[in-house]
């Protein structure tokens, strides 16, 4: 029996988990959940078919097929991760494998907000530091422990200085991170934004 | 950092507030939904027993799950029907209005919304979906969100956002005859790659850019997403108004005077700042077509595949899984490349003139043998328009399938899939490894003209031979 998963809530400042390394530039959304998986009206089923498409070309060897990879929740790519479509299906069905933090040369825009907003801090590092991860990673497992307010992750033989744009840090770090009550905060000022938009008046309505 | 830039003004005039992050807290003037990227968002919407907070601020449609060919209800396919079920639930609910399915204004929804005077200059404008983009054709700030972004604009019609960086694209010079702004922006995504937009709008601009229809200009904003800027945008100019005049939605009598004033301000000044300009001869451009997997990856009708030395050091990787799966060969032309699919359609390419200027390509001429061909207009509109001037009947009677509106085999959400490693000529926006719904299927970008050069002789062909005689 598979219990209900629960995602993230309020603030973190640590992650610590083994390592997965998936290779590859341009990663797109597609290839990360395929189109087909979209129809669906909730994200709890998503899991099981995270890189599908991927995965059934390799055919058990894709990264997220092998044995030694079982539990890993620290996800290392390259560059441009997360490009293309704005499916939040993608950043959820990698969270629903077991994937808790992304450490990778670049990502897309629309992934990354859509992570920052599920709760998956995606932190950047030289393309050559990237390599040595992956490296190792092809011959031992590797354990990180990510702290998240230094900004560092560290294993027994490695030590990295992570990137991570300081208001997806401070959301976390704060637990405010889950935006829609921060924003209703403000019900009166968006009330008088919208009041004092010249376009609001001079529209015709379709009703 | 930008200053006094159509993208300043609009951001600036939307800014609601500092956010304790750092991030701005934006409104968000027109808010469009569809069927896939809403249903979790309203889901979560009754988790936090929150509302709407304006209805009449967002719009819906149904276009990626749709089937093209009998869309009688209940469809056939039981998901897209629970799909389709939940957004009708869900409109109702809350009260959104909804344009559904024999409405005479259902559609792909960055066709839709244009072609009702939704999309206005000066507005900021999202949508749970990546194409969004599409809408800056009119000097608006539009992009891409994901389902927890869509949860918070329907709860507090705002986002968390940090501000862009501001690129300008300069084309100069104009586009030949046979020359479309598909093969302008592909040309445009191949120089700069498709990460360089990430961080950044894209302001295109220039005198090619003054030189396209507003149809155009949709596609050139459409495709800002494959370079990586969320968000691609176009001054307003008298093209812009003349469209936009006497639309459903549009501001009419005195309103619409008070409206052009208003539009007129919000033009990028003469003095104004850009992050970064990048400059581009757009005389110089071919037909162009994708020969890899992804929208960076094009060439020339008349050029070959290039080895990897002739390739950025940063773009050999995804270069070689290119070849790879696509089992081109560097060296190897792109011309007469066998094709076994063609699909003329999208939010990139359905729109009348793309329809046009296919069928202008297709007229006394047919498919070829074992090409399967279908063409789907973008909306409803699209298609009564297209069948008003016998487009249709140029289509079916050169062999393709004349179908229903929706995002059809862009993305293969419906049954319009490629099958094995087929190979499509295809008017859509992304190339990507399985897109067209084959793990193994293979998609080569390029305009509906081409698309339709493509369907008649079976393999890449250059357009220009068939209507430059």
């Amino acid at each position: 029996m598979s219990l209900k998963f629960k995602p993230p809530i309020g603030n973190f400042s640590q992650i610590n988990g083994k390592c997965i390394s998936l290779v590859g530039d341009d990663i797109d959304t597609d290839r990360i959940i395929p189109a087909r998986f979209l129809k669906c009206i909730d994200f709890d089923s998503l899991g099981k078919s995270v890189f599908d498409d991927d995965r059934k070309t390799l055919k058990g060897n894709h990264p997220f097929d092998l044995e030694t990879n079982k539990g890993a929740s620290i996800l290392i790519v390259n560059s441009n991760f997360g490009c293309g479509s704005s499916r939040e299906h993608a950043p959820q069905a990698l969270m629903r494998w077991g994937i808790k933090a992304i450490i990778g040369e670049s990502f897309a825009d629309i992934f990354y907000s859509n992570c920052i907003a599920i709760g998956i801090p995606c932190f950047t590092l030289p393309k050559e530091s990237i390599k040595k991860i992956q490296k190792y990673l092809d011959f031992k497992n590797l354990f990180l422990e990510i702290d998240l307010f230094k900004s560092t992750a560290k294993s027994e033989n490695f030590k990295f200085n992570l990137e991570i744009k300081e208001t997806s840090k401070k959301m976390f770090l704060s637990g405010e991170w889950d935006a829609t009550s921060k924003l209703l905060e403000n019900t009166d000022l968006i009330e008088n934004k919208l009041n004092n938009l010249p376009y609001i008046n001079f529209n015709s309505s379709f009703e | 950092m930008s200053q006094d830039t159509l993208f300043d003004k609009v951001w600036d005039l939307h800014k609601v507030a500092n956010l304790p992050g750092g991030s701005d807290q934006i409104f968000i003037g027109l808010h469009l939904i569809h069927e896939v990227t809403s249903p979790q968002a309203f889901g979560a919407l009754k988790e936090k027993s929150l509302k709407v907070k304006y209805p009449q601020r967002t719009v819906a449609t149904v276009d990626h799950i749709v089937p093209t060919d009998n869309q009688s209800r209940p469809f056939k396919d039981n998901l897209a029907e629970q799909m389709i079920d939940t957004l009708e639930k869900n409109c109702i609910e809350h009260k959104i209005k909804f344009f559904n399915i024999g409405s005479g204004n259902q559609g792909i929804v960055h066709v839709v919304a244009p072609e009702l005077g939704l999309t206005q200059p000066g507005m900021t404008i999202a949508c749970g979906d990546s194409h969004t983009s599409t809408h800056g054709a009119f000097g608006s700030i539009a992009f891409g969100i994901g389902t927890s972004q869509v949860r918070d604009v329907l709860a507090s019609q705002t986002i968390a956002m940090s501000k862009l960086k501001v690129r300008q694209i300069w084309c100069e010079n104009n586009l030949s005859n046979g020359i479309y702004a598909k093969d302008l922006v592909l040309n445009i995504i191949n120089q700069l790659g498709v990460k360089a937009g990430v961080g950044y709008a894209y302001e295109f601009a220039g005198p090619a850019i003054r030189a396209l229809s507003m149809e155009e200009r949709m596609t050139i904003c459409n495709m800002s997403i494959e370079g990586g800027a969320r968000c691609g945008y176009i001054n307003p100019d008298e093209k812009t108004y003349s469209y936009m005049k006497d639309k459903l939605c549009s501001p009419q009598n005195e309103n619409w005077e008070k409206a052009l004033k208003w539009w007129k301000s919000l033009e990028s000044s003469d003095n104004c700042i850009y992050d970064d300009v990048f400059k581009l001869d757009a005389s110089k451009v071919e037909p162009t077509i994708t020969w890899g997997i992804t929208p960076g990856q094009s060439i020339g009708v008349n050029q070959t595949i290039p080895s990897l030395n002739e390739i950025d050091p940063n773009d050999q990787f995804i270069a070689g899984e290119a070849y790879e799966y696509m089992g081109f060969k560097p060296g190897q032309s792109i011309k007469n490349t066998p094709i076994d699919v063609c699909f003329i359609g999208s939010c990139t390419n359905g729109r009348i003139s793309d329809l046009r200027a296919a069928a202008k390509v297709l007229e006394h001429h047919k498919v070829a043998k074992n090409i399967k061909a279908f063409v789907v207009p973008g909306s409803e509109k699209v298609a009564i328009e297209a069948k008003e001037e016998g487009l249709d009947k140029i289509f079916i009677k050169a062999g393709f399938q004349w179908r229903e509106p929706g995002c059809s085999m862009c993305l293969a959400m419906n049954s319009d899939k490629l099958i094995g490693n087929q190979v499509s000529a295809s008017s859509s926006n992304r190339n990507f490894k399985g897109r067209q719904g084959s793990p193994n299927g293979r998609t080569l970008l390029m305009s509906p003209a081409m698309v339709a050069a493509a369907s008649i002789t079976g393999k890449v062909s250059d357009v220009r031979d068939f209507i430059n005689k």
